[in-house]
């Protein structure tokens, strides 16, 4: 194991948190402002993810194919928002779950009946396509390299949005008090539109980005929600910075554990013994993370309300 | 008698499956198919097959008028025992086919058997029911390890004097691994085991690169062996030939990942550029109707109904003696799409195994290109198990 192959990994670990930290800060702004929880964050996922592919398809162009999927998202989201989620704000959280998962089951279906059953062909732009070489002998993707870059520059934004603007003041008003912000004159109903379909267009812009290296299907969105999910519990529900840090913590976590524990796991013990337990310990992992900052911190590492 | 058998007329018509031209009592067909579910891709193939052959044979069974009762099981084990009780109990069905999975195949096998109903997988070739849970009542199209066994003798072929092989941890994966290295003869550099259903793949590929092996064989089904293919070329690891059992590789992998599941090599018992006859006119039929290249489990699904066509014929249309029912299934008295084969001890196939390898072919379409047979009769490991 030399240094090369642990700074591989590493970039590896920051490359899927950054990639988590796209999908969860939509989540957790959703969830910590509007204490509502939206299942079917997911599904604007997998929206981008195919509108992009589609796009990108017929018109050749990765960054139109982007634009596209988060403006059609955005728009989708506004609907959803108008037509659905305003009525469920108030709710408790039992119905806020009933009803998005059958949000995520109309999507679903809508889905199928639109682009079918098959997953679809997401192309990797041609520029982006083969590998770079790194510190003279590691040949690293060069859409992962890119999809890092996104991603810091996505946090960039937030933060610069949340800590440095009006309107981001009355977003942390919101979740980390939302009665007090009322009485102080904020347009609550105003700020969850604008939150929702923020986290709309992040989860879409997630959906886009990661189509090339994944499988661009139905049910795309609910394998990568839990994860998610598992990060805005661990940066404490509603912290743009605390989704961050958790994002790139449950990444290094997750990815150490399966580049790094088997093999270690060959040196000590038995090869049968060293499999099973290196590969169940590595799919583990992010909940040991979570349970062990859950008994230290109950509300998570950053909470938002005090 | 007579009493019972108005009811059910008048059951049969009130649901409107009857058409007023049938006299006799229709063969039924219980189709149980992942049209929703984790196998929704996979189903519509396997519906489109069916929907191919009953087309072909004008919506009859060995001339008799038959009934495909269609309906959406979603993937769920216990959804498909229930339907599978459904059809035997108000249905009174004479064959059942259609789950994709082999845990739907085990979920429904135990109450057809009991009630005398045979089962024609489609697809899953589960080892319990090739071994000691064997029955005369069902009858494989291949037994799932075959597949990675053919792929192992694959790999001793080609020369890879060492492997990575890597599968989802679950038991399906440790079986299909374990049937590779039932006949591969060259060193396992690494087994790797990874989660279900899981996306992100650069930890294990960054490991495969460090080990630098000959070759890497993977059973990733579905949306993680299309994750992990994509991630594989991505990093740069095209020198690194890739096998797959055919599963990992077929039209719809192929359709969804592109040029960079290119020269990729998989075993299977079928290819659509197979060359005989009724192949020739199923995938001819297939492409005419559907606009696509069919999948091995079109052309099982397919085959399977070709199968009960000529067992119907055989025994001229008295479906309701079952022995002689089960012993026409079992001489398989048709033209399959695979070619020449015939049932073993424990109703599994003893059948030839095929090596593809995606490429383009000669009208620049990215598909599946036959290269050569790599097992020729080649019989499942349990069915010395099997006491029947």
């Amino acid at each position: 194991m030399d240094v090369i192959f642990v700074f591989e990994q590493l970039l590896n670990g920051v490359g899927y948190g950054l990639m988590l930290f796209l999908l969860a800060a939509g989540l957790t702004l959703v969830f910590g402002i509007m204490d509502t929880l939206n299942l079917a964050h997911g599904s604007l996922y997998m929206v981008g993810a195919y509108l992009a592919a589609r796009v990108h398809e017929a018109s050749g162009s990765f960054l139109l194919a982007i634009v596209v999927a988060v403006a059609g998202t955005k728009i989708l989201a506004l609907l959803v928002e108008v037509l659905v989620m305003r009525r469920l704000y108030r709710r408790d959280h039992l119905s806020q779950v009933l009803a998005t998962i059958g949000l995520i089951m109309i999507a679903d279906d809508a889905v199928r009946a639109i682009w079918g059953p098959s997953p679809i062909m997401a192309p990797t732009p041609a520029w982006l396509s083969g590998p770079v070489t790194l510190l003279g002998s590691l040949p690293y993707p060069s859409y992962r390299l890119m999809l890092i870059v996104a991603g810091l520059l996505v946090a960039l934004g937030l933060y610069l949005l949340v800590n440095h603007t009006r309107l981001g003041m009355i977003v942390r008003a919101g979740a980390s008090n939302r009665r007090m912000a009322e009485l102080m004159g904020v347009r609550v109903n105003r700020v969850f539109s604008f939150v929702f379909i923020l986290g709309a267009g992040l989860a879409a812009l997630a959906g886009a980005l990661m189509g090339p290296i994944s499988a661009v299907q139905i049910g795309m969105g609910d394998a990568i929600l839990i994860p998610a999910l598992v990060v805005i519990v661990i940066g404490g529900i509603g912290s743009v910075r605390g989704a961050f840090v958790a994002a790139l913590l449950v990444g290094l976590i997750d990815t150490a554990g399966r580049a790094f524990l088997p093999p270690l796991l060959h040196v000590m013990l038995p090869p049968a013994l060293a499999a099973d337990l290196g590969s169940g310990l590595a799919s583990i992992a992010m909940y040991i993370l979570m349970a062990t900052v859950l008994a230290l911190k109950p509300s998570g590492l950053f909470p938002a309300r005090g | 008698m007579f009493q019972l058998k108005k009811t059910t007329l008048c059951m049969a018509l009130s649901l409107g499956i009857l058409s007023a031209s049938q006299a006799a009592e229709p063969i039924k067909v219980g189709v149980a198919l992942d049209i929703s579910g984790p196998f929704a891709a996979i189903g519509v193939e396997t519906r489109d097959g069916i929907e191919l052959a009953i087309e072909k044979l004008g919506g009859k069974l060995g001339g008799i008028d038959a009934e495909f009762l269609q309906t959406d099981f979603a993937g769920n084990p216990q959804q498909a025992n229930q339907l599978a009780n459904r059809f035997i109990q108000k249905d009174k069905i004479d064959f059942f086919t259609g789950p994709v999975a082999s845990n739907a195949a085990l979920a429904v096998g135990p109450a057809l058997f009991a009630a005398k109903v045979p089962f024609l997988s489609s697809n899953p070739g589960p080892s319990q029911f090739a071994g000691k849970q064997c029955n005369p009542y069902f009858f494989g199209v291949y037994q799932n390890d075959t597949y990675d066994e053919a792929a192992g003798v694959l790999a001793n072929e080609a020369g890879y004097k060492n492997a990575v092989i890597i599968a989802p941890n679950y038991p399906a994966g440790k079986d299909h691994l374990g049937g590779f290295k039932r006949t591969y003869k060259g060193e396992i550099k690494e087994e790797i085991y990874t989660k279900v259903g899981q996306i992100d793949y650069a930890a294990e590929i960054a490991r495969i690169r460090s080990e630098k092996p000959d070759a890497v064989y993977l059973f990733l089904p579905g949306a993680m062996g299309i994750n992990f293919v994509k991630q594989f070329v991505g990093a740069g690891l095209k020198d690194i030939p890739l096998v797959a059992p055919g599963f990992s590789a077929d039209q719809d992998v192929i359709a969804a990942v592109g040029d960079a599941v290119e020269n990729m090599q998989n075993t299977a018992h079928w290819a659509h550029d197979l060359d005989n006859a009724a192949n020739k006119e199923f995938v001819q039929a297939f492409r005419d109707k559907y606009k696509r290249y069919p999948t091995v489990y079109a052309a099982q699904s397919y085959d399977v109904v070709m199968a009960m066509d000529a067992a119907v014929r055989d025994v001229k249309g008295n479906v309701q003696d079952r022995e002689a029912l089960v012993a026409a299934l079992k001489n398989a008295n048709f033209n399959s799409v695979r070619g020449e084969f015939k049932y073993g001890a424990n109703n599994y196939p003893i059948q030839n195994y095929y090596v593809r390898k995606i490429g383009k072919n000669a009208n620049g379409e990215l598909t599946n290109i036959l290269v050569k047979t790599i097992l020729p009769n080649h019989q499942d490991a349990y069915v010395a198990e099997c006491k029947m």
